[in-house]
């Protein structure tokens, strides 16, 4: 993966960017990919923040896995979000594994790769490193920022923390805070990868393994919560896996099992057992009301950012309820807010496959949006 | 969606709003009052909608829009946040339209509520003469589908208003293309002859 790993695009950060943990870091790279261009008035600019276990390439082939790129469905040419019209530009979160500042990266003090030495980053370092960015790019003010799950819950972060950033934002299937489901489900991740023999305090990177079982079990976990039951049981049911019957042993009998096994095992090619420990920590960590005294209210006072927040019906990650909580909080703080449910099977990961509802609300949304922004900038 | 009555609905609503001011317009459809309500009198203007296909026309237009259900979802708009909180032709669909009423209030420093008018002569005729539940063009419904629940005419829901203590800022009455005020001197003629009764309440 080395090889591959080089031509991909990095930003070196020398400004000094406080953390949450009080520690100040600097020149740390930070990977980013972009897709169609910036035309002149620089309105088409639209800043995608990536899932838990995602990355940079938002369309296209991803360069690493040689897969297509995770929002494929949405972005790309002709898409809902057309990279013929729109220049889309995604970074790779501190704290990740595709060649941003991560817990595998060098740590130039030691030279060793930081492992557990890495600080713990949270949501708003993350968003306030792409922030950086946006200022290498000259872009002083985005179309629209947009993501789902935990990259809607940077969306969020990007609107309070840099109120005038951004004319429109469309954080997809997230909340304000992390339930207690969702940090319970993050731990039991984090407890498959540190009971891992292999993760050895997370130095595994020093022997150049890495822990897979325990990474692929917190990849199955999350496979799990992205699907909805109803969905589950249409997709496997109880079928077996290219068999005629039980084998009275504990081998992949149910194609259910199967999939997951598969989920985990092709994970594991791709992701740092570290950076899941990091991640997940930050989205537990996150509570937008903490950050603000007076609460959610105050974190989305004077917000000029029009918003779009879209749940789905079957997510029971971030459900419709959390989701309006949301909503209510930006109408609270007199916000621009428009709110759509899609009615799906498809859980929590319905933004990342082929749902028409979902394509066609967020098009219709961010073209309507781009005309104002247009006008706005006329004037 | 829109027929010459609504359009017409829309206009009156339109000219009774001053310029400039905060609207919230429940059941907002797909959107077309509060575009007019942008384009002539340069209102902010919000709204809740139930049915997704509208939502998803609303904000491919532009604008801001809540899917939700009126009946349950009124709460989540902090009190006096707006000017005015319009709700056209759809309070006789709901479970408790006093509650209703009691938000639009809260919500708004203004209400302005229209209703489709039962007391209307052919709605009347319809039940006198032919003894059967009236279908017109502001009712198009039958008994076993309408969704209407709450059926009123003019004067009930200007009894109403009284005996709850809602002050009545105008009525106003709505025949074909023609409109007119309604007072308490012409209510009885007023309620035989409006199709649709427009109310800025509060």
């Amino acid at each position: 993966m080395k090889e591959k790993m080089e031509n991909i695009k990095k930003l070196n950060i020398s400004k000094p960017l406080l953390l949450d943990c009080k520690q100040t870091v600097s020149d740390f790279p930070l990977a980013y990919e972009t897709y169609g261009k910036l035309n002149e008035n620089k309105d088409n600019a639209i800043l995608v923040f990536h899932a838990l276990t995602g990355d940079q390439f938002v369309s296209g082939i991803n360069p690493v896995t040689k897969k297509d790129g995770w929002w494929i469905s949405a972005v790309g040419p002709g898409k809902a979000i057309d990279t013929n019209k729109y220049f889309v530009i995604c970074a790779n979160v501190i704290g990740g594994c595709m060649g941003s500042w991560g817990p595998k990266e060098m740590n130039k003090k030691t030279n060793e790769p930081y492992g557990l030495n890495f600080p713990v980053i949270t949501i708003r370092d993350i968003v306030k490193a792409q922030e950086t960015l946006l200022e290498y790019l000259g872009i002083n003010k985005l179309l629209c920022a947009t993501g789902g799950s935990m990259g809607g819950m940077q969306a969020l972060q990007f609107c309070a923390t840099f109120p005038n950033r951004t004319f429109s934002a469309v954080p997809i299937a997230c909340s304000t805070s992390h339930s207690a489901q969702n940090i319970a489900l993050n731990e039991l991740a984090r407890q498959a990868v540190m009971a891992d023999p292999v993760w050895d305090k997370g130095k595994y990177l020093k022997k150049n393994v890495q822990p897979k079982n325990g990474l692929a079990v917190a990849r199955m976990v999350g496979h799990i919560s992205y699907l909805s039951e109803k969905g589950m049981q249409e997709k496997f049911g109880r079928k077996l896996q290219e068999k005629a019957d039980y084998e009275f042993s504990f081998d992949a009998d149910f194609q259910v099992e199967s999939y997951l096994r598969h989920q985990g095992y092709t994970f594991v090619e791709r992701f740092d057992a570290n950076s899941i420990l990091y991640i997940t920590r930050a989205m537990d960590y996150f509570d937008l009301s903490r950050q603000f005294k007076g609460g959610l209210i105050e974190a989305f006072r004077n917000q000029k950012t029009k918003f779009l927040i879209i749940s789905f019906s079957s997510d029971w990650l971030y459900t419709t309820k959390e989701n309006k909580e949301t909503v209510i909080a930006l109408n609270s703080a007199g916000a621009d807010v428009s709110f759509a449910e899609i009615k799906t099977d498809k859980g929590h990961d319905s933004f990342l496959v082929n749902e028409p509802e979902f394509l066609k609300t967020i098009k219709g949304f961010i073209d309507s949006m781009h005309a104002k922004f247009r006008n706005e900038k006329r004037i | 969606m829109q027929n010459l009555e609504m359009k017409k609905e829309f206009k009156t609503i339109a000219e009774l709003l001053p310029k400039n001011v905060r609207v919230l317009d429940v059941g907002c459809g797909d959107g077309s009052l509060m575009n007019l309500l942008i384009k002539e009198k340069n209102i902010k203007a919000r709204g809740l909608e139930i049915k997704q296909e509208y939502v998803k026309k609303c904000i491919s237009r532009g604008l801001s829009v809540i899917e939700g259900d009126a009946e349950t979802e009124l709460h989540q708009f902090p009190d006096q946040s707006f000017d005015y909180v319009i709700l056209s032709q759809t309070l006789q669909a709901f479970y408790n339209p006093e509650q209703v009423l009691k938000d639009l209030l809260r919500i708004g420093k203004s209400a302005i509520v229209s209703i489709p008018n039962f007391g209307y002569w052919k709605v009347r005729t319809s039940l006198l003469v032919f003894g059967k539940m009236p279908v017109t063009k502001t009712l198009p419904n039958s008994w076993y589908n309408t969704p209407n629940l709450h059926m009123c005419t003019i004067k009930d829901l200007f009894n109403f208003c009284l005996d709850k203590n809602i002050k009545i800022n105008k009525i106003v009455g709505l025949n074909e293309n023609k409109t007119s005020e309604i007072k308490k001197s012409n209510l009885e003629i007023k309620n035989l002859f409006s199709k649709i009764g427009i109310f800025w309440l509060g």
